[in-house]
C-alpha cells in the first residue's frame, strides 16, 4: 500500500538582504553628488522668485552669498526684511565690509572673478535691494547674480511672480 | 596525516547596511538640494564722469522701462503688460534705424534705435517695487537679447547658440551686445 506522506509545512526562504548595502550605497552616492553642503543656517525666510533666463553659477569658491528676507524669528527680529551675512543678521551698512573681507579670502589672481549672489525673497521691496547694490558698487563687487528658481516658461514665470 | 586547511572566518557584512544608512542620513540632513542658478548682471562702477556722457545719447536710442511701487510697467511713456515687454524690447533692439547692422531684421523705423550697438535699455524702479517684479522685468529683457541671439544663430549657422564655437558666439554677442542700464532708484510714486 502506498503510504501517504504527511504534508510538510513548506517554508518560504528568507528574502536575501545581501544587496541592501549596495542599494543604500547607491542612494548615498547619489545624495553626495547631487546636493551641496549647507553653508549657513538661514535666519531669514527666502522664497526666491522664478526666472527663465538663468545661468548656473560656476566656481562655488568664488561666490559670496547675501540673503535678504523677513526674519524667521519674528518675536526677536520683527517682520521688516533683513539682510543676512554669513550666520548673522546685519544691516545694509555691513555689506561693504562683508564683501571686502570675503574678497580678501580669495587668492589675488581670481579676485576680479568674485560673484556676489543675492538670494532675496520675492516680496522684498526694491529699496532694500538697491541699497545693497549701492553698497556692492562701493565695494567694487560688480559681478552679481540674482538667485532665482527655474521656471518652465515665461507665462508660468509671470503668473507666479505677480 | 591529512592536514585540514583552516578556513578563514568570513567577516559578517550584516551591519554594512546599517553603516551605509547612517552615512546616508547624515548626508540627507547636512546637505541641501539647492541649486545655485540665477540671473547674472553686472553693476556699473561708481564714476562721476559718466553722468556727463549720458546726456549725449540720443533719446531715441534709449528704451525706457519704469516700474512703479504698484508693480505697474511704463515702457516708453506708455502703460504695458509684462507679457508684451519681451516683444517690445526685441523690436527696439532689432530696429536698425541707420541700416548699419547687416544681420538685423528690424523695421528700420527712424524714430527708434539706430542699431543694436547703440540701443540702450534703461530700467528704473521705485523703492517700493517688489523684487520679484523687478526680477521678472530683468528676466524678460535678458530674454529679448537671448531670443534675438538665438534667431541670428539659427539663420547664420543653423544651430542653437549653445552649440556654437567660441568664435561664432563672439560674433553673435558682437551683433547684439547686451546693454541694460540700471538707473539708481528714485521715488516714482504710485
Amino acid at each position: 500500500m502506498s503510504h501517504i506522506k504527511k504534508d510538510k509545512v513548506r517554508e518560504t526562504p528568507a528574502v536575501s538582504t545581501a544587496s541592501l548595502p549596495d542599494i543604500v550605497f547607491m542612494l548615498l552616492f547619489f545624495f553626495m553628488v547631487a546636493t551641496t553642503m549647507r553653508e549657513v543656517t538661514l535666519k531669514v525666510a527666502v522664497n526666491k522668485p522664478q526666472a527663465t533666463e538663468i545661468q548656473k553659477l560656476e566656481r562655488k569658491d568664488l561666490v559670496t552669498y547675501i540673503y535678504v528676507g523677513t526674519p524667521r524669528d519674528e518675536t526677536l527680529y520683527g517682520t521688516e526684511p533683513r539682510v543676512q551675512l554669513d550666520d548673522q543678521l546685519g544691516t545694509v551698512d555691513d555689506v561693504q565690509t562683508f564683501v571686502v573681507v570675503a574678497r580678501e579670502e580669495i587668492n589675488e589672481a581670481e579676485q576680479p572673478l568674485m560673484t556676489v549672489s543675492i538670494k532675496a525673497d520675492g516680496e522684498v521691496k526694491m529699496g532694500l535691494i538697491s541699497d545693497i547694490k549701492q553698497e556692492l558698487r562701493k565695494a567694487q563687487a560688480l559681478k552679481i547674480n540674482y538667485s532665482t528658481m527655474p521656471a518652465i516658461d515665461a507665462a508660468g514665470m509671470i503668473e507666479s511672480n505677480l | 596525516m591529512a592536514r585540514k586547511k583552516r578556513e578563514i572566518a568570513e567577516i559578517n557584512a550584516g551591519s554594512m547596511a546599517d553603516i551605509a544608512f547612517l552615512l546616508l542620513i547624515f548626508f540627507l540632513v547636512t546637505t541641501t538640494m539647492d541649486i545655485d542658478k540665477g540671473l547674472n548682471r553686472k553693476l556699473p562702477p561708481i564714476d562721476e564722469e559718466q553722468t556727463e556722457q549720458d546726456n549725449k545719447i540720443k533719446k531715441k536710442n534709449i528704451f525706457e522701462v519704469v516700474v512703479n511701487a504698484n508693480n505697474d510697467l511704463l515702457v516708453e511713456q506708455e502703460y504695458m503688460e509684462l507679457t508684451e515687454l519681451r516683444e517690445a524690447a526685441m523690436n527696439f533692439i532689432d530696429n536698425n534705424g541707420d541700416g548699419s547692422c547687416e544681420e538685423c531684421q528690424g523695421f528700420n523705423d527712424p524714430t527708434s534705435s539706430d542699431n543694436p550697438g547703440k540701443a540702450i535699455i534703461s530700467v528704473s524702479s521705485d523703492r517700493g517695487t517688489s523684487y520679484k517684479t523687478y526680477v521678472t522685468v530683468t528676466n524678460e529683457l535678458i530674454a529679448a537679447y537671448n531670443d534675438l541671439r538665438e534667431g541670428l544663430s539659427q539663420r547664420k549657422f543653423g544651430k542653437s547658440v549653445a552649440d556654437l564655437t567660441e568664435e561664432q558666439r563672439d560674433f553673435i554677442a558682437d551683433v547684439y551686445p547686451q546693454i541694460i542700464s540700471e538707473a539708481e532708484p528714485v521715488q516714482i510714486g504710485g
